[in-house]
């Protein structure tokens, strides 16, 4: 059973994945992901771990795709519906190619331990979180952090000359 | 029933589950028929009409009347939309209505399938819902309804971050996720007595979440007609309909567990709790409507600057006072202070600020009144001494 249901979203996931970089319509596309990020926490759901598929389905599945969607409609309107290729993407094969060729040997090698997948309570999670691994999970969010904090100036260099320009008939009037 | 959601159900279970489905879907249309037309007479009496009063006794056949007219409606589909985005965003929207009822309870005993993180499963599948109306609105190919998703989208994602602090909040003092587990942690005290600060952003960002008037910014019929519905008709915008009643009732529903003690009331015991529930649940529903009747829209600005200055900050406020109540074991008097006099400091401001314009015309007014007088006397002094 388990087992079945795993091959299903296993094949959820890979044709979502594989919709995103084949559909020419950016929403399409958008789509696509929702249901590759959906099936990643029904494959979580089958490892017990309802937690983390719920918070995949809140913050993946709710809120990137609407902010990811939010984007796309702010663009204009004849530049959204056609995806085209740029010249960016021997690089991107590159890495993906390499990003396969470190994965599959480490899985080929090192062969994982089979542990009897179980249920980690929510308060055993909270614990682990801010006791043993307090200190990775506050690097996380200061990487958030970070990207924020670089969302805004770049927003801002772009604002300040335009509130300049806004500023300049105010002064005028006064 | 260990910790797990779907794989271990067996057959009987799944039965079970299943009929429980068929009798939360057929309940909840009820309560959907039962809602319109509660509000149509609500508000009819709150403007002075007498509401629907022709169909059936006092209009009682009124919402049925209406469900048929818009089963046989023509359903159009416009010839420039997306069809595939256009077909699945009222599923995605009712789907995510209806998949959190599952684990809502009527009583100790009426929910279909408790989790242990009821809580935290009924706001992640109510962000899915959002998808839904972003995707109607650009789907449908009309500048209104891409500008009404865009509108979703934007207020949705951020009345979610104050939800889902007053969520953590009232999780800490329960101690739990579940929502059974919440109630009975207020057999001693209902969680509205500590935490009002908590109730009262809870239920202003419900509103907002199911779009309810003082918030319907985002299908305001007024400036963009309708938003992401504008292209819809017949069966598909019913089901937007049915979506938006039964998540005003969801709301209700989650503000009377978190908040007002649930189902528990005195003299009924068992499953007849749910009468009391339901009577809260109603109570909370007619001050909605309530609300409805009472405030005109806000603007768009207006509201995202509401989200972001006032009610984010004190959700957190409200995480961080639980908190050290939590931590520091006080008695439950002490939060119920800090709470009220946080509520009452910020209510206070928001009132010298809606009202500021106002007092600001009215002394000026005076202002000026008193140079007029000023000048008429200095008229007369020179007349006086001829």
């Amino acid at each position: 059973m388990a087992w079945f249901v795993f091959i299903l979203l296993a094949v959820l996931t890979i044709g979502g994945g594989l919709g995103v970089v084949a559909t020419r319509n950016v929403v399409h596309a958008a789509l696509s992901l929702l249901v590759s990020l959906v099936a990643v926490a029904g494959i979580y759901l089958v490892l017990f771990a309802e937690f983390l598929a719920l918070v995949q389905v809140l913050i993946y599945g709710g809120a990137i795709i609407i902010v990811l969607l939010f984007a796309i409609m702010m663009t204009r309107n004849d530049e959204y519906p056609r995806i085209t290729d740029n010249k960016q993407w021997p690089l991107a094969a590159i890495a993906a190619l390499a990003l396969m060729g470190i994965l599959v040997p480490a899985f080929a090698i090192n062969s994982v331990e089979g542990t009897h997948s179980q249920s980690a309570s929510l308060t055993g999670i909270g614990e682990a979180l801010f006791t043993t691994w307090a200190v990775p999970f506050e690097i996380a969010s200061l990487v958030l952090l970070v990207a924020l904090i670089g969302a805004i100036i770049i927003a801002r260099s772009d604002d300040g000359a335009r509130s300049d320009d806004a500023a300049s008939p105010d002064d005028g009037d006064n | 029933m260990p910790a797990t959601i779907l794989l271990t159900i067996a057959l009987s279970d799944f039965i079970w589950i299943v009929v429980g489905l068929l009798v939360m879907f057929t309940t909840l249309s009820i309560v959907v028929l039962s809602l319109t037309w509660l509000e149509r007479k609500v508000l009819g009496r709150l403007q002075l009409r007498l509401g629907p009063t022709r169909t059936g006794p006092m209009g009682l056949m009124q919402p049925v009347a209406d469900a048929l007219k818009l089963i046989l409606k023509e359903d159009i589909i416009p010839a420039s939309s997306d069809k595939a985005i256009f077909w699945a965003a009222p599923i995605i929207v009712v789907v995510s209505a209806f998949m959190i009822w599952v684990t809502i309870p009527g009583t100790q005993s009426a929910v279909i399938q408790n989790l242990n993180m009821g809580l935290f499963y009924i706001i992640a599948f109510s962000v899915v819902g959002i998808l839904g109306l972003v995707l109607a609105g650009w789907g449908s190919a009309n500048k209104y309804g891409t500008l009404g998703g865009l509108r979703a989208a934007a207020q949705l994602i951020s009345y979610e971050i104050p939800i889902i602090m007053v969520a953590v909040s009232v999780a800490m003092l329960a101690q739990s996720l579940d929502l059974r587990e919440i109630v009975s942690a207020q057999d001693e005290y209902i969680f509205l007595l500590v935490q009002p600060l908590g109730l009262v952003l809870f239920f202003i960002a419900g509103l907002a979440e199911v779009g309810r008037t003082p918030f319907d910014i985002y299908f305001a019929e007024s400036e963009i007609v309708g938003g992401p519905f504008v292209e819809y008709s017949g069966a598909h915008w019913s089901v937007f309909f049915l979506a938006e009643y039964i998540n005003t009732f969801a709301v209700a529903a989650l503000t009377v567990i978190l908040f007002f003690g649930g189902w528990s009331g005195p003299g009924l015991s068992g499953n007849w709790e749910i009468i009391w529930f339901l009577f809260k649940v109603y109570m909370v529903i007619m001050v909605i409507f309530w609300i409805r009747g009472t405030f005109p829209r806000l603007r768009i600005d207006q509201l995202m600057a509401f989200a972001w200055k006032v009610m984010v900050p004190m959700s957190f406020l409200s995480v961080v006072m639980t908190a050290v109540y939590q931590f520091y074991e006080w008695p439950a008097w002490s939060l119920t202070a800090m709470s009220s006099t946080a509520l009452l400091v910020v209510g206070y401001l928001i009132y010298k600020r809606m009202t500021g314009s106002t007092r600001l015309v009215a002394q000026v007014r005076s202002r000026q009144e008193a140079l007029q007088a000023q000048r008429k006397a200095a008229a007369n002094a020179p007349a006086g001494g001829d």
